[in-house]
């Protein structure tokens, strides 16, 4: 309590120093915030609210406050049809793969290339940056992983983006910001660039690593694109394609609303079910995502700002 | 160790060469461990493509092969550069672009210097966390989010008092686009804007208190130079990307009745090449859109360097 009052009176107190003009363009920035705080968590909160309605008073009358008739029966449906949990599978084994498999290769490839002695650096760096900005596009692309053998698995989600340049000039920022002393010792040491490289050089660079892991992560997680292009089972779909089905083409899965009778009923139900369905599958990240925060600043600026 | 391998300039070229494989010889695990898979990767997943693009002057047949089709010339550019629907297609993918980078490029800068106001840390902290939020949601289901609030019953009709089906219109498609796009991006992307002004000099600060500026004179003398270059590289970075507006977003918020304003280069590439099977014409726009990309991306560079002092990038 006491703690909460000396907060309270030092940001008066600071407040109160601004002179009154100031104070006036200080309240119009809070108002404007706050409008953008609101705008964030209203639909937000209107999506809960809505998923626990039944599907017959969302249809007519829209989200109320009605608390008689609320029922979970969006989330029983959801939750009991195998697809998404198929889904949820699939998804966390790419993600947790990609992300392994493309953290590692940036990681190496940025260590050369932060070094000032390393022979050949401006012709890897002009490979690499010209893929930044121009590619084969769409169709040659495609045609190459049909060519590779590799429509329809696991590969086609996995290889063709696991080198990231951009990560790799951050991790080289960050590489560069390490004190070049720790280098030379190892050397005189007679350790080897791996050993310099896994022993000394990564654990000192975690934030940048726990940076370019949830970004790899959450890319990841969060795309459609290529799973749509490459993979035909529907046994290998990730989530975000088993909700584009249920929120963006309106086709629950079959066995979420086969057993009501009418058409009508049916197309009640989902609607209800979308709502539920976006709690669901968004709950995992937003529950994570607080843990890694305090990496954000640190882990961000290393390598944005020099760009 | 290092030094004589540096001095390049005045040493023969037999010489170098035997350095460079003194080189090569003692650092080899540079090059085999810590470059080969990136570069690998980059070979055949970048630019074996780019070889690919070919296609785009073949009668391409998947059955021939790129070897046995046969060439054409510009004769998809010809295509469609004068069928209507083109013209139709690339106006949307600019005007989608030029207004979203109008409209959101200012978003979070704007969201830096106001979250800099907020006078105690912890309240920052959590301000901050709800803003950041958004960017966590898939593209799919902020798309699906977006397409319940607009429903002919839901929240901003209901707000509004009205029952427009907002997804059938192709008037409302672009700001529903690009407000969407703030509202998921502008929280995050004023991350680095945020780091850049708590880098600005606290003693610049004080001294401008004391001199008796107000907010908006410490605003221009000492915030606004410390973010000034992060603002001009991420504008570059921006212009840059003009014309690859994201095809996951515009297709997923694509109904039948918006495709007058939905529909871009990128969704349009994707049903020409993969969904209708022309291989050729699909890889032919994807060039087209390329190319525009990269002058653009040229021309703004030379643009920047010019108005500051030979600093581009």
């Amino acid at each position: 309590m006491s703690v909460a009052n000396t907060t309270v009176k030092k940001k008066k107190s600071e407040f109160a120093k601004y002179p009154a003009g100031d104070k006036t363009i200080l309240i119009i920035a809070y108002v404007i915030l706050g409008i953008f705080l609101c705008a964030i968590i209203l639909p937000v909160l209107y999506i809960i609210l809505a998923s626990f309605i039944d599907p017959i008073t969302l249809q007519n009358k829209g989200v109320t406050f009605d608390f008689s008739n609320w029922t979970t029966t969006a989330y029983q449906r959801v939750l009991g049809n195998g697809q998404i949990w198929v889904g949820f599978k699939n998804a966390l084994i790419y993600s947790v793969l990609f992300t392994i498999i493309s953290v590692i290769i940036t990681l190496l490839a940025a260590y050369p290339m932060s070094r000032s002695d390393f022979r050949f650096k401006r012709f890897f760096n002009t490979i690499y940056v010209i893929t930044m900005f121009f590619g084969g596009g769409l169709i040659p692309t495609y045609l190459l992983i049909s060519d590779l053998g590799m429509l329809n698995t696991i590969w086609a989600i996995l290889l063709p983006g696991a080198f990231s340049v951009w990560n790799m000039i951050i991790a080289r920022t960050y590489y560069q910001g390490v004190p070049h002393d720790l280098e030379e010792a190892a050397s005189i040491d007679g350790a080897s660039e791996m050993v310099y490289f896994f022993k000394i050089l990564l654990p000192v660079c975690t934030p940048i690593i726990a940076t370019i892991c949830m970004w790899q992560f959450v890319g990841m997680w969060n795309s459609y694109f290529d799973a749509m292009i490459y993979l035909n089972d529907v046994s290998k779909q990730p989530l975000q394609l088993v909700l584009r089905g249920i929120l963006i083409q309106s086709q629950p899965e079959p066995g979420m609303v086969s057993d009501m009778q009418s058409t009508a009923q049916r197309a009640q139900l989902a609607e209800l079910l979308k709502y539920a369905t976006i709690i669901i599958s968004s709950l995992p990240l937003l529950i994570m995502y607080p843990f890694f925060q305090r990496y954000f600043d640190s882990g961000i600026m290393a390598g944005a700002v020099k760009g | 160790m290092n030094k004589p391998l540096r001095a390049k300039e005045k040493v023969p070229l037999k010489q170098r060469t035997h350095n460079t494989l003194v080189y090569l010889r003692q650092h080899w695990q540079l090059y085999l461990i810590f470059m080969l898979p990136a570069f690998v990767l980059t070979i055949i997943f970048r630019y074996i493509p780019m070889g690919g693009v070919a296609i785009a002057f073949m009668d391409y047949n998947p059955f021939r092969g790129l070897w046995h089709s046969d060439w054409v010339g510009f004769e998809h550019f010809n295509r469609f550069l004068s069928s209507p629907d083109f013209m139709k297609y690339l106006m949307n993918t600019l005007k989608l672009s030029v207004f979203g980078l109008l409209w959101g490029f200012p978003a979070p800068i704007l969201l830096a210097f106001l979250l800099n106001r907020i006078l105690s840390s912890k309240i920052k902290q959590k301000v901050q966390l709800v803003l950041y939020m958004p960017n966590f949601i898939s593209v799919i289901v902020l798309c699906g989010i977006v397409r319940i609030l607009l429903s002919p019953t839901g929240m901003v009709n209901m707000i509004l008092g009205t029952n427009y089906n907002f997804m059938t219109m192709p008037q409302a498609f672009r700001t529903i686009y690009i407000a969407s796009g703030i509202w998921q991006g502008a929280g995050w992307a004023s991350i680095i804007y945020t780091a850049a002004l708590s880098n600005a000099s606290k003693d610049l600060k004080e001294a401008a208190v004391i001199d008796g500026a107000n907010l908006i004179q410490q605003i221009k003398t000492v915030e606004w130079p410390a973010i000034k270059d992060t603002v001009l590289i991420q504008f570059i970075m921006a212009v840059g990307n003009i014309m690859s507006v994201g095809f996951e977003k515009a297709y997923a918020l694509q109904t039948d009745l918006n495709m007058g304003a939905s529909e871009i280069i990128s969704t349009y590439v994707y049903k020409k090449g993969l969904l209708d099977g022309d291989y050729g014409f699909s890889t032919a726009v994807g060039l087209f859109n390329t190319v525009i990309n990269i002058i653009l991306l040229i021309s703004m560079n030379t643009i920047v360097k010019k108005m500051n002092e030979g600093k581009g990038i």
